[in-house]
């Protein structure tokens, strides 16, 4: 069904997203860019030493990725570096596997639907390879390719 | 026309438990009976290599794969067969020009002119040889229904243009470009022309001499045929005159450790053993096309355009991309508050297949200031009940997304 993929918290994230701003402070940045839509989204980090103090991020796209930036950022917060990985391997086995979610995952368990839908994959993983790019410190675009 | 879609057994499917409705030709049309009947015909019984074999056998597939290349000519109502030269499909038609004339006759402050409403392959291929030549590449502009400004193409053309490759119709926005008017006064400025004619082929008469096109491109899977196939058209005098695009068999005559001279036209292009089973059945495709009739499919679609654009300007916060007066039956359209990848996604689960994105023309998108949009395009084979169930889905569309 079409509501197992766009789950209430998806819809809301999509169309209030939080953490949807740029980031003066912000001591990482990092841009990804899916280009099967063309989707564009810029990640702000402020990481005090190890530990990520704030997140926010700019940039629209579908439903799937706006709800999945919005939903990571929120997560993030006082996370540390180490954590934020450990989350999005789980995130991405949550998309990718039909292993049991992991409780660690708290509200992102909205998106198992996602592994139904193959094509979307990509769209609800886009911030967190930007994520990953950040806390590389990466500063090319990545992309979901 | 309801009677045609037996011939074509994909569309009698269900698709997550709803009946397939496939209104993504623009990216490849369906294929008939007729066209996967001489494909395994091919392979059950005439299965060789074509042009050096004296067995039956590869006389057999020889004959049926240059006769395609008769009905090519008769379709696009070429001179000579030996204009016909056979590609993977219109990239590599666009790709051989720009490479082989390209390459021999574009010089240093050279311009080659194109259009905003380009498809990425007439785009690419164009700019590595500017790259590689230190030529200039322009544009020609779109106003905001999608269609050509003529009067800025006429700036455009000037005593350095070399060629205009524009497309017959955009895949994007189904604008149908006057390609007549822009190749005489391409040919006016001295200039050659080369037209895309990917989205052309299935939905238009093409006639290359009234044209008077320098170079004709299409594919054969957009055309009902098998993918991999496709004619590139040139004038005999041009095609002469060009170095081969590939070296390899069949494009040679003789060959030492010396030196080699090339095969006669068409063969000179085509290095290789080809796509015979797809040549052969793009033959059995263009077959089709030309015995429903050209004009009458032409005409059913523009019914299911009008249809279509009427029903979608009905919903509400739906805006329609490309609103061109000359337009072949392709709706590009965007909806407030809903990206076209989510649009997609849920038509997709009502068994309705569109295409989402940019469509490989994302000049176009910047130009109306979206980075997408979702593409409805039709078919001879649609029906007035598939756009109805479209409209359907799309209001179901806003009921998931609140819109």
């Amino acid at each position: 069904m079409i509501d197992d993929l766009y789950q209430e918290t998806i819809l809301d994230h999509s169309k209030r997203p939080r953490n949807h701003h740029p980031m003066n402070d912000a001591n990482r940045k990092a841009e990804g860019y899916n280009p099967l839509c063309g989707d564009k989204l810029k990640l702000y980090l402020k990481m005090d030493g190890d530990i990520v103090q704030d997140a926010s991020f700019e940039g629209a796209g579908c439903a799937i990725s706006t709800a999945s930036a919005s939903l990571m950022t929120e997560s993030l917060k006082g996370k540390t570096r180490e954590e934020a990985l450990k989350l999005l391997d789980k995130f991405h086995q949550l998309l990718t596997t039909d292993t049991p979610a992991s409780r660690d995952l708290g509200k992102l368990v909205v998106f198992c639907g996602v592994r139904e839908y193959p094509a979307r994959v990509k769209c609800a993983t886009l911030a967190w390879h930007t994520l990953k790019s950040a806390l590389d410190n990466v500063t090319e675009p990545v992309t979901t390719e | 026309m309801e009677k045609v879609r037996e011939d074509f057994p994909v569309l009698h499917q269900k698709i997550h438990g709803k009946p397939l409705v496939y209104l993504d030709n623009a990216a490849t049309a369906q294929k008939p009976s007729a066209v996967m009947d001489a494909v395994r015909k091919f392979y059950e019984v005439d299965c060789a290599n074509i042009h050096r074999g004296v067995h039956e056998l590869s006389q057999r597939s020889t004959a049926a794969y240059e006769e395609t290349r008769l009905k090519s000519k008769r379709f696009l109502n070429a001179r000579s067969k030996s204009e016909i030269i056979f590609v993977r499909g219109a990239t590599e038609g666009i790709n051989l020009v720009a490479s082989s004339w390209g390459r021999k006759n574009v010089k240093e402050g050279d311009e080659i002119i194109i259009s905003a409403l380009e498809h990425h392959s007439n785009i690419v291929p164009w700019q590595m040889l500017c790259e590689e030549k230190d030529a200039k590449l322009r544009v020609i502009p779109m106003n905001d229904r999608g269609e050509l400004i003529l009067e800025e193409y006429e700036k455009l053309l000037g005593p350095r243009t070399r060629m205009v490759a524009v497309g017959h119709i955009s895949n994007a926005l189904g604008t149908i470009n006057p390609i007549r008017q822009i190749i005489e006064m391409a040919h006016r400025a001295g200039a050659l022309t080369l037209i895309d004619g990917a989205q052309a082929a299935p939905h238009t008469k093409i006639d290359v001499q009234a044209l008077d096109s320098d170079f004709y491109t299409f594919s054969g899977h957009k055309v009902f045929g098998p993918t991999g196939i496709g004619v590139l058209h040139g004038k005999k005098k041009l095609l002469e005159a060009m170095p081969p695009y590939q070296g390899g068999g069949d494009m040679i005559r003789t060959v030492t450790f010396e030196k080699t001279t090339y095969n006669e036209l068409p063969y000179k292009f085509e290095a290789g053993t080809p796509n015979i089973a797809g040549g052969i059945g793009m033959g059995a495709a263009l077959d089709y096309v030309t015995k429903l009739g050209i004009d009458h499919i032409a005409a059913y679609e523009h019914e299911l355009l009008v249809y279509g654009t009427h029903a979608l300007s009905e919903i509400p916060g739906l805006r329609i991309i490309g609103t061109a007066r000359e337009k072949a039956a392709v709706l590009s359209f965007v909806i407030e508050g809903i990206h076209p990848h989510d649009i997609g996604t849920v038509l997709d689960r009502q068994g309705i297949a569109v295409r989402t994105g940019h469509h490989c023309a994302q000049p176009v998108m910047d130009w109306f200031h979206i980075p997408a949009t979702t593409r409805a395009s039709f078919a001879f084979y649609n029906t007035i009940a598939e756009i109805d169930a479209l409209t359907a889905g799309l209001h179901k569309v806003k009921e998931v997304f609140g819109a």
